[in-house]
């Protein structure tokens, strides 16, 4: 499997670990090894550059900060930086002063423009405006078709004059489209056009064309967050063709690192409006350049994550679980079985522990870890009785045999799992302990790791403890950004997250 | 915002104890064979100063009795050149720069660097890249290359030797005991499965062949017609179902429908799905499975936009996982992309570029052939 971005940085931040200061000799090889990670991970050569050498500069520059160790001096010249070039603020849509306002949409064939127009659709009219569409597709075949069925289920019309299928001239549909905007009073017109290559030249300039019978107010650019090294000649291609006024990012929901993010927002220099993150109208979603960023930086989409799980887990499992937790002794086999099926909804466990913050290092240790492990555990517990679920200790020999047998596991393969669940229990208990407590307590905090360090039994110790004074100690840090990611060994990054949050849910 | 946290320890909790529970047993477990990795063995020897000469890239002619695609009536030399002449028009970028780069006096590490960040420019990847970069600096020194023209026979041997051809590229698409052989084809959204359905539709009827479509793209609007439209411009039947149906009926039902009509070759178009959607490549599974109650599935054909980075790899190895991909067809290469990330594939996954598309006309779809495409991506006839 490829290291991820953020696997990447991690990677080197985890060796700039420990040294005093950035020597030239350690910035040129952390910029190296940033340059490559971010090559990975679909960013354009000529943006890497610029990335890199914007970095090189500050690095060597006055921005370093003695307070921060290395380390944390890179993770934060990183992000900024990231968070620079992916534009900072997020735009909203331009509106003509005289409706209608017209939104031209255009992108590479398959870069989902057909789609992005029904999503738009929907989302203009649940802002109340009264949206039409707007076929000048007249290529692909029965992408008119495609339009009015998404039309119907957006519950907006659709102007679509001419059958498609390589019959009728798209520019005239769309001035066309002006005229019958303005008579049934439609104030945003959205404009479909077919996919087009860059280097076409006669699709160029018929799309020119649209653009001047229509006068767009926005020109979107459609363009697919898995697209490679092409992406800046894409975008240029439309710049300079037809102009781009906005970006969206389309297919977000896959498992690309957005490379494509970094390079079209910087060739084009427009800012990247939305992010289309699924099949349904409803997929559809301003776009968030610090959740990007952080996401490429490994820090975790903890927003994205939350979204995912409230779709995967119902309301009552919701006030079940934080009930145990808060009890924090009732966490049972039978809560543990709930949970691992809500969390197995949510995909593959591979890309939530990813988009935990600090989990990166641990993906090396999950990839060994596909799903079907979690079979095997599913397997042992659904062939225990209930009572045995809920009260593990009752498990003797002959049940524990009569488990395996039902399984088709060993014994042994049950007894560590028991094993383990115990301890497992007991760190429940602390955590609910913990969280039950409104105020923060460091004091708790370090027992709590030492304890959890003998937890994994095979796992590995945890190198020194959590870094001092860290709850209050890090204001030039970006926010959630966490150190324990710093930590080479972090296995056990994660729970140091808790505290964290904890404080998170304090602040709030 | 409270629970919020809750969750999210929750969430984190989990995970731990899944991990607990799970992971410190892997360790000790032995692990699972991983798949066969059909990585292809570098059979560098830098010290045998083998002479370009005889090197030369087998271009291998795929056997035309396994490969209907190659019989079409139209000559393939035909297709061949426009595929040359449509690389070298948009892509030849790539093969300047290079050039540029080799034909200078002195081969310095900056144009090293060049080399390799034009390769990585064309999608290759970073790992490739590195080692094709790196053998061809073995043997540049090996050899005492100075000349523009050498190097560049060296370079296109490197890049040919990078997408192997010696693999079977052929597509089999005719009738086994008296059963249609079945073609599914696959990938994520977006790619260009059904246009690429209807050409190959069309290079098969064309061919002789009597084709049945099964229309299991079940979920995007319209997708079904639009493999119509396709099908009934050269007069091949289309199986469908209702739209949100059950993709997997769908397939099956084509399958059979192909079997009673007795035709050569039944292909199913799938909905475009993202390889990080468990559902999505859950039904895939599926539909797999139950076109097998039939069946083996023959061909399994995985498209794959050129545009796409490196998360081409890892499509291709989600979808290998759910479904055998045995081949990938590459399209949308009329463009500026360089559609390098098949290099990368078939070095991790050994699965073979089987087709090439090369823009939206009916007759845009040419056999892949390593030689052809390396000279057409260098830009010059050499």
């Amino acid at each position: 499997m490829f290291d991820t971005l953020s696997d990447r940085l991690n990677g080197i931040f985890s060796r700039l670990r420990g040294k005093g200061r950035l020597t030239d000799a350690d910035i040129d090889a952390t910029a190296r090894e940033i340059r490559l990670a971010l090559l990975e991970a679909d960013v354009a050569l000529p943006v890497v550059k610029a990335f890199i050498a914007a970095l090189k500069e500050r690095a060597r520059g006055a921005d370093v900060h003695q307070a921060l160790n290395p380390a944390q001096q890179v993770i934060k010249i990183v992000h900024e930086e990231l968070v620079a070039i992916l534009g900072g603020e997020t735009r909203r849509l331009r509106f003509a002063k005289q409706p209608p306002t017209v939104i031209m949409l255009a992108g590479l064939q398959g870069s989902g423009k057909t789609t992005l127009a029904g999503k738009l659709a929907r989302w203009l009219k649940g802002q109340g405006h009264q949206p039409m569409l707007v076929a000048a597709d007249l290529q692909r075949p029965n992408a008119v078709n495609q339009l009015q069925v998404l039309g119907e289920q957006a519950g907006v019309e659709v102007f679509a004059p001419e059958p498609g299928n390589g019959v009728g001239d798209p520019v005239a549909v769309a001035r066309a489209s002006l005229e019958h905007a303005r008579r049934v009073l439609r104030d945003v017109v959205i404009v479909d056009t077919a996919g087009r290559l860059g280097i076409d030249a006669e699709m160029m300039a018929q799309a020119a064309a649209i653009r001047d019978v229509t006068d767009p107010d926005e020109i979107i650019f459609v363009v697919d967050a898995m697209i490679g090294q092409d992406a800046v000649a894409t975008a240029e291609a439309f710049r300079d063709g037809v102009g781009i006024t906005g970006v969206v990012l389309s297919k977000l929901d896959g498992d690309a690192r957005g490379g494509a993010a970094l390079s079209v927002r910087h060739v084009t220099g427009e800012p990247i409006l939305f992010a289309s993150t699924g099949e349904k109208l409803a997929d559809f979603d301003v776009f968030h350049p610090d959740r990007m960023a952080s996401r490429i930086l490994g820090m975790g989409d903890v927003l994205t994550l939350i979204e995912q799980a409230e779709q995967a887990f119902d309301e009552d499992q919701k006030q079940k679980m934080t009930a145990k937790l808060m009890e924090g002794d009732s966490f049972t086999l039978e809560d543990f079985l709930d949970q691992m099926t809500a969390l197995r909804r949510m995909g593959p466990l591979t890309n939530i522990i990813g988009m935990l913050p600090g989990m990166g290092q641990m993906k090396d240790q999950l990839a060994e870890l596909d799903d079907s492990h979690f079979d095997r555990v599913t397997a042992i517990i659904r062939s225990m009785t209930p009572g045995e679920r809920q009260n593990p200790k009752i498990i003797n020999g002959s049940r524990r045999a009569r488990i395996a047998r039902g399984s088709g596991m060993t014994v042994m393969d049950v007894n560590q799992l028991l094993n383990r669940f115990a301890e497992a229990q007991k760190m429940m208990k602390q955590m609910g302990g913990m969280m039950g407590l409104p105020t923060r307590r460091k004091a708790t905090k370090s027992p709590k790791n030492k304890r959890k360090g003998t937890k994994g039994g095979g796992t590995r110790p945890r190198v020194g403890g959590l870094p001092g004074g860290l709850p209050g100690g890090m204001p030039a840090l970006p926010p959630g950004l966490d150190p324990g990611a710093l930590d080479p060994n972090a296995f056990k990054a994660p729970k140091l997250d808790f505290g964290k949050l904890t404080r998170r849910k304090d602040e709030q | 915002m409270q629970w919020y946290g809750y969750l999210l320890i929750v969430l984190a909790v989990l995970v731990l104890a899944g991990l607990a529970l799970v992971a410190p047993r892997l360790r000790r477990r032995a692990l699972p064979p991983a798949p066969p990795a059909p990585e292809r063995i570098p059979e560098a020897a830098p010290q045998v100063p083998v002479t370009p000469v005889e090197e030369a890239p087998p271009v291998a002619e795929a056997p035309t009795a396994q490969a209907p695609v190659l019989e079409r009536p139209e000559p393939t030399a035909g297709r061949l050149v426009r595929l040359r002449a449509r690389l070298a028009r948009s892509q030849n970028a790539l093969g300047r720069g290079l050039l540029a780069v080799l034909a200078r006096d002195r081969l310095d590490e900056d144009a090293w660097d060049e080399v390799e960040e034009t390769l990585i420019s064309a999608d290759v990847g970073v790992e490739p890249t590195r080692e094709i970069v790196e053998r061809l600096r073995e043997r540049t020194r090996v050899l005492g290359t100075r000349s523009a023209a050498e190097l560049r026979t060296l370079l296109t041997e490197e890049l040919v030797g990078a997408l192997d051809p010696k693999l079977d590229r052929s597509l089999s698409a005719t009738p086994t005991d008296g059963k249609p052989a079945v073609l599914l084809v696959v990938g994520v959204n977006g790619s260009g499965k059904t246009t690429t359905c209807g050409k190959i539709a069309r290079v098969l009827i064309a061919d002789g062949h009597t084709v049945v479509l099964g229309a299991a793209d079940t979920f995007r609007a319209a997708a079904a017609e639009q493999l119509t439209t396709w099908a009934s411009r050269v007069g091949a039947e289309v199986v469908r179902g209702r739209e949100g149906g059950d993709p997997a009926a769908v397939a099956f039902d084509a399958v059979r429908r192909g079997a009673e009509a007795g035709v050569d070759t039944v292909l199913i178009d799938t909905a475009g799905r993202l390889q990080n959607k468990v559902g999505l490549m859950d039904e895939l599974g599926k539909v797999k499975r139950v076109v097998e109650k039939h069946g083996p599935i023959d061909e399994t054909l995985l498209i794959l936009d050129a545009t796409t980075g490196q998360n081409g790899l890892e499509q291709a190895r989600v979808f290998t996982e759910v479904c055998d991909v045995t081949g990938v067809v590459l399209t949308k290469l009329d463009g500026t992309a360089k559609g390098g990330i098949v290099i990368a594939v078939q070095r991790r996954l050994g699965i073979p570029v089987k087709l090439v598309g090369l823009g939206e006309g009916p007759d845009d779809l040419a056999p892949f052939d390593p030689g052809q495409f390396v000279d057409a991506l260098l830009g010059s006839d050499a």
